[in-house]
């Protein structure tokens, strides 16, 4: 057995480990927990499969964003998955019949599935023949030479959902104390300390 | 190290919007550092970038089809009118806003932002010579539209309109992409002409049903029945400068980009979709001129007649030939004179920091206002479609470009539609003339004035010098084919 053989054993090992505990935890917490740790080896057999920028986009997007959102949300909203759970009984065969189909699908797709033999001489973008280039730079060659102009828009599109996101929740909330750092440097001592005399057994007003 | 040769493709016909964005990240950094204060600024600088782009698309060459950035953007005549409306109706959205928003307290200075961002969106819609550059276009567009219907955030309409415009819109969007992805799938490209070369007259299923799944994505976006049910409640419950908005600009762009994709990259294949589009046709003209006749409130009013004028826009479509999309561009002119003009009189119906908005607020309003009262007769008498006013001609175009097509049922209908639609837009002609006066409303700020001015003689006057107009639609037309 290769090391890589012995890599991807462990790679999908732990993450069908880790996905089935994510439904199977009483945690909702360690359930996001244990579903960042499925998307970190599923990012390592991308690696084992020789994609690495699918692999640094696994991590980019789902472990760093999408998982974080989900940590958000189970933090924030009360939500209780005990009730949640109940009826799980109940819902069993219908649950097992989806997945059953699912796995029939996922099985006849890649029983029957070929690839264009001419696609993987196909070339692609800049890269002229014979020349050994990763992933990430091929697609950098294109993204930001015949395809800058998506990349432009694209940017253009998440300012405007960020433009978006401020207007409609940042609001003005008299009342609130802030910290302005100007009045706290402008501070002298005459304006922050005060000396008294305390009479004795009587103490003083504060 | 490996070298790789690339040229700067050229920006020359990008120079519009290209000066849009980046003047909208200056006035972006200029509202955020100068915060609240700078509200008036930015409305000013905002409206003096649309004016600037409207120059530039305008001073454009008409006569030759540029292609550029990997042919993704595509500049011709075509795209020469319909961003000039686009721009005309952004324009316009920010002189009405300015007075509405101030006296509603939410004057902030994200509006006018938004709104040209909006803009770079639709032009780019406008200008789209693929898929990816559409399907980025209309995102960025409607976005940013999503985010302005529910700018009145404190109103629970507003915010009503916006979530309902969202979940509705980006279900549509999903249509449209998936159509997209399924030309993609038979054709193996995104780019129009390449589409345009591997089809051909026998299409298969899958191509079919790729055109009907963007069709309908499509049709979401001009609000075309059977995709229209959002229409009513995000007009009504938008503050009503957006509502103008939603009226005017990204109609002309939904429209063009409907042009584009189904006469610039499908037109060998225009048996499979002449079929939809008379139906939308058909059924956007009765529905809009039906469910109108209940309405007592304006801006319901005119989302159903908004959705029976896109309807008559579709029928020169549905003719598939040059003098239809000629019949379009026209009616898209029109259309945008008389819904700004429209707006503009809504918009002024305020008394003491209330708003007006039903049709019965109307009555009497010739004894009170007069030269109001005689515009807003004017145009209802345009959008029923009587000569000699405007838009007579926008239908007349459209109609005969269906006969010549060999569509007659589906011009009848929509003579038919429109003697049906004239009973409500006649009707708010006569609460104005006939029935008891009510207190009059304040005086017009300067910014509505100067829309309803121009829409006005743009409506009233079209018939004493069409030729510029009718000459633009009809180079326009000639670019596509």
């Amino acid at each position: 057995m290769t090391a890589a053989a012995a890599f991807f054993y462990l790679f999908a090992g732990i993450t069908i480990a880790s996905g089935f505990m994510v439904i199977a935890s009483r945690n909702p917490i360690a359930s996001v927990l244990f579903l960042i740790l499925a998307f970190v080896n599923a990012a390592g057999l991308f690696v084992l499969m020789g994609a690495e920028f699918l692999a640094m986009i696994l991590i980019v997007v789902y472990v760093g964003a999408v998982a974080v959102l989900f940590l958000f949300v189970v933090m924030m909203l009360d939500v209780d998955f005990a009730e949640l759970r109940q009826g799980f009984q109940q819902y069993l065969p219908v649950g097992a019949l989806i997945g059953a189909i699912f796995l029939v699908e996922i099985l006849l797709v890649v029983g029957s599935w070929t690839l264009d033999p001419g696609l993987v001489q196909a070339p692609l973008g800049n890269v002229a023949a014979g020349e050994n280039l990763t992933n990430t730079v091929v697609l950098g060659r294109v993204l930001y030479t015949e395809y800058v102009y998506f990349f432009q828009l694209a940017g253009l599109i998440l300012l405007v959902a960020m433009i978006g996101a401020i207007v409609l929740t940042l609001r003005d909330r008299p009342g609130v104390k802030r910290q302005n750092i100007n009045v706290q440097n402008a501070r002298t001592q005459g304006a922050a300390v005060e000396n008294r005399k305390v009479p004795s057994r009587q103490g003083v007003e504060v | 190290m490996p070298t790789v040769q690339t040229v700067l493709p050229s920006l020359t016909p990008l120079l519009p919007e290209l000066v849009l964005a980046v003047g909208v990240m200056v006035l972006i950094l200029y509202g955020s550092f100068r915060g609240e204060r700078s509200v008036e600024g930015v409305n000013v600088g905002a409206l003096l970038l649309l004016l600037l782009a409207l120059f530039l698309v305008m001073s454009q060459p008409a006569g030759t089809k540029v292609t550029t950035l990997s042919g993704a953007f595509v500049q011709d005549a075509f795209s020469k009118v319909m961003k000039s409306l686009v721009l005309l109706g952004s324009a316009a959205t920010i002189l009405l806003s300015r007075d509405y928003f101030q006296r509603a307290k939410i004057d902030r200075f994200e509006f006018p932002i938004l709104i040209v961002l909006c803009t770079i969106g639709m032009m780019v819609m406008v200008s789209a010579n693929d898929l990816i550059a559409l399907y980025l276009g209309l995102e960025l567009q409607s976005l940013a539209a999503y985010v302005i219907a529910a700018f009145h955030r404190d109103d629970l309409k507003s915010t009503e309109a916006g979530l309902k415009y969202f979940v509705l819109g980006a279900l549509s969007s999903g249509m449209l992409l998936y159509g997209a992805s399924l030309i993609y799938g038979f054709t193996g490209t995104v780019s129009f002409p390449g589409i345009v070369s591997a089809l051909h007259e026998d299409a298969g299923f899958g191509i079919v049903l790729g055109i009907v799944f963007v069709a309908a994505g499509v049709s979401f976006k001009m609000s075309a029945v059977p995709f229209h049910m959002w229409t009513p409640d995000v007009y009504e419950g938008s503050p009503t400068p957006v509502t103008a908005f939603f009226a005017s600009a990204p109609k002309m762009a939904a429209v063009a980009m409907t042009v584009r994709v189904f006469i610039g990259a499908l037109p060998d294949v225009t048996a499979i979709w002449q079929q939809i589009f008379v139906f939308v046709a058909i059924a956007s003209m009765t529905l809009g001129s039906f469910a109108a006749i209940g309405q007592r409130n304006i801006k319901r009013l005119l989302a159903y007649s908004s959705i029976g004028n896109i309807g008559y826009a579709l029928i020169g479509l549905a003719a598939g030939s040059e003098e239809g999309i000629r019949g379009v561009v026209i009616y898209m002119i029109i259309y945008l004179a008389m819904t700004l003009g429209a707006f503009a009189i809504l918009l002024s119906m305020r008394r003491r920091n209330e708003m007006f908005e039903t049709i019965e607020d109307l009555s009497g309003l010739s004894r009170t206002h007069p030269w109001l009262a005689f515009c807003l007769a004017m145009m209802m008498f345009s959008l029923a479609g009587v000569p000699p006013l405007a838009g007579f001609f926008g239908k007349f175009y459209v109609f005969a470009a269906a006969i010549k097509a060999g569509l007659v049922t589906l011009a009848v209908i929509g003579v038919v539609t429109s003697v049906v639609g004239a009973y409500y837009y006649l009707r708010v002609v006569k609460i104005m003339y006939f029935d008891e006066a009510k207190a009059p409303y304040e005086a017009m700020a300067p910014g509505l004035r100067i829309v309803l001015f121009l829409s006005s003689v743009v409506v009233i006057l079209f018939w004493l010098l069409p030729a510029p107009l009718v000459g633009a639609a009809g180079a326009a037309a000639k670019s596509l084919f």
